[in-house]
């Protein structure tokens, strides 16, 4: 019987065998955390234990609130430099960096047939690579600092095929947000999810991070899809360790077999307060929107900027939507800057964030009043999340948020030429 | 063994109104956490939470976030176990790693209402209600093990320091 590409990630550490349901001990590749590495210390401090197992293992990128926004947040920030400095923890990426995971990405971390955690829930995003990547907690990424091992519960899989091609305007991040419609916010709850199928490369390595970084949204483990020339090409000047691309075996077992075609897909709104609740655009167009936001660890790469300086070049936005734009690194800033979008931005009356979480988990930059409304390209939409509990967030595409924040009502991005 | 009173919430209680994402990077005593729980979904609760009441939901608990304040500020409220439908995978990991036990049990999830009484019997695996004993699966031994160390530091801090890891 073949294996999924789970099975074999997890059977390949486990140094045996495994099966669905199987719980296996195992010392991941790498471990990812943020802001929240201080925290971690401190339970690490707990264990008794003087020096971090595997140094070298773990990647810590500052992100959440950046540049510190209060005397709290500052402290927080300080304790992790000074954690890093005292456990000669090489791989440390201060403030100036950008998301977690778009840095762990770039810095050639998110490699083919690694094992990856993270205390973070979207650490799924390395799954784009072909990495088998999950969200953990702080409490146990301190006990991995100290002992390099961590229980994992082999996942049953669930395989999404694609096929047909993108219509023009519609983005992955409307695949992604239909298939969650459709699949429910625990759809996929305990399970991992392979992204494939004749049209998977019409995904380009932006459009498999969004998907593999969503894939948590419906509950997965982690979301995959297998490495290819894009993949390989890519990682050819960043990745930091010698790697193996691992692929499921054509007759793996899944739970379910899914197909979406590309072709058929309109562009999407996720409607509060949960992402699963999610709608065709014309379905809900016409609403008034207060802020729109563009960017964040699922949208805020090169393309994603692109799509939406198509649509913004050359106008203005409404005057009453405040449009904040947030790249996802530094290193996409800098492409950005280079190719004259953020210039077509701030002409167009954007405000643009330094790369980092910015105003999605409701800390800084960004927060919501009462009875505000905001269209963004982020991934969650829960009640409160970007500030006030009686505040509104919708979820979209790039091309449909820049689409809106030019008319100042939700906007179908195929009626803006 | 616990007793006390149900809280009960619908499917998909998301990390954000467990616990804000605007407390989520300053130290907090697990007094205030506690005092923060729930608070954008059920503001009675903060304040009407007593040692031994549960909290009764529906499918898919404690989706979203991996912060762990989420499952932390519960346990600070003294609620003594989460019984629901079915829990977010890291939701899980978290509450049993912080020596919150959480429960699966479908048919109290449907049978019971705000403001009944519950008594949780680990051991037995019954949940003894006025609405009389609905019996769930014994939590698994890799999760028991955790839980009766009292948390996965103490579990970890024991193997370590009977070298086994």
């Amino acid at each position: 019987m073949g294996q999924t590409f789970s099975e074999k990630v997890l059977g390949r550490k486990a140094g045996k065998a495994v099966r669905p349901g199987e719980v296996v001990v195992v010392a991941p590749d790498f471990y990812l955390s943020h802001d929240n590495s201080a925290a971690i210390s401190k339970e690490f401090r707990k264990l008794g234990v003087k020096a971090v197992k595997a140094p070298h293992k773990i990647v810590i990128v500052l992100d959440h609130i950046v540049p510190a926004a209060s005397e709290e947040y500052a402290q927080n920030h300080k304790t992790i430099r000074e954690f890093v400095a005292e456990q000669g923890i090489p791989n440390f990426f201060d403030i100036q960096h950008g998301v977690c995971h778009q840095v762990f990405s770039e810095q050639g971390f998110a490699l083919p047939g690694k094992l990856v955690v993270g205390s973070d829930s979207h650490t799924t995003t390395y799954g784009a690579f072909g990495a088998f990547a999950a969200g953990i907690g702080r409490t146990e990424m301190a006990c991995l600092w100290a002992t390099d091992e961590i229980w994992l519960r082999v996942p049953e899989t669930i395989r999404i095929d694609f096929r047909g091609k993108f219509q023009p305007a519609v983005a992955p991040k409307d695949a992604i947000l239909r298939i969650i419609g459709d699949q429910g916010a625990d759809g996929a709850d305990y399970r991992a999810v392979e992204f494939g199928g004749p049209a998977a490369s019409e995904f380009s390595l932006a459009g498999r991070m969004l998907l593999a970084n969503m894939a948590a949204e419906f509950g997965a483990k982690n979301g995959t899809f297998e490495p290819d020339g894009t993949t390989l090409d890519w990682l050819k000047k960043r990745a930091r360790a010698e790697f193996g691309v691992v692929r499921s075996d054509p007759d793996a077992v899944y739970e379910k077999v899914l197909c979406y075609d590309l072709g058929a897909l309109e562009p999407q709104v996720a409607c509060p307060h949960k992402v699963d609740n999610v709608k065709p655009v014309t379905a809900v167009a016409g609403l008034k929107i207060h802020q729109a936001l563009i960017g964040t660890c699922t949208n805020g790469r090169l393309e994603d900027l692109e799509a939406a300086a198509r649509i913004l070049r050359g106008g203005k936005v409404h005057p009453q939507v405040r449009t904040l734009i947030l790249p996802a690194s530094a290193e996409v800033y800098r492409a950005a800057l280079k190719r004259g979008l953020l210039e077509v931005f701030t002409e167009a009356g954007c405000v643009i964030l330094n790369p980092g979480c910015g105003p999605c988990l409701g800390a800084h930059q960004g927060i919501l009043a009462a009875g505000e409304v905001v269209l963004s390209t982020s991934n969650r939409n829960f009640r409160g999340r970007m500030g006030s509990r009686d505040s509104e967030i919708y979820l979209a595409s790039p091309a449909t948020v820049a689409a809106s924040a030019r008319t100042g009502v939700i906007t179908d991005p195929r009626t803006v030429s | 063994m616990s007793k006390g009173r149900v809280w009960k919430y619908g499917d998909d209680v998301n990390t954000d109104v467990l616990f804000a994402g605007k407390y989520t990077y300053t130290a907090m005593e697990p007094a205030e956490m506690a005092r923060h729980a729930l608070e954008d979904l059920d503001p009675e609760f903060a304040t009407g939470v007593k040692p031994g009441d549960v909290v009764l939901a529906g499918k898919n608990f404690g989706c979203g976030s991996s912060r762990e304040q989420a499952a932390a500020c519960l346990k600070s409220a003294g609620v003594a176990a989460v019984i629901a439908k079915s829990f977010a995978r890291i939701y899980f990991r978290n509450a049993t790693n912080l020596g919150l036990p959480v429960v699966q049990s479908a048919e109290a999830a449907d049978a019971l209402e705000k403001g009944d009484e519950v008594e949780v019997d680990f051991g037995a695996g019954e949940l003894r209600t006025n609405k009389g004993t609905f019996r769930f699966a014994p939590l698994p031994e890799a999760v028991l093990g955790i839980l009766e160390a009292g948390g996965l530091i103490a579990y970890t801090k024991k193997k370590i320091a009977a070298g086994t890891r």
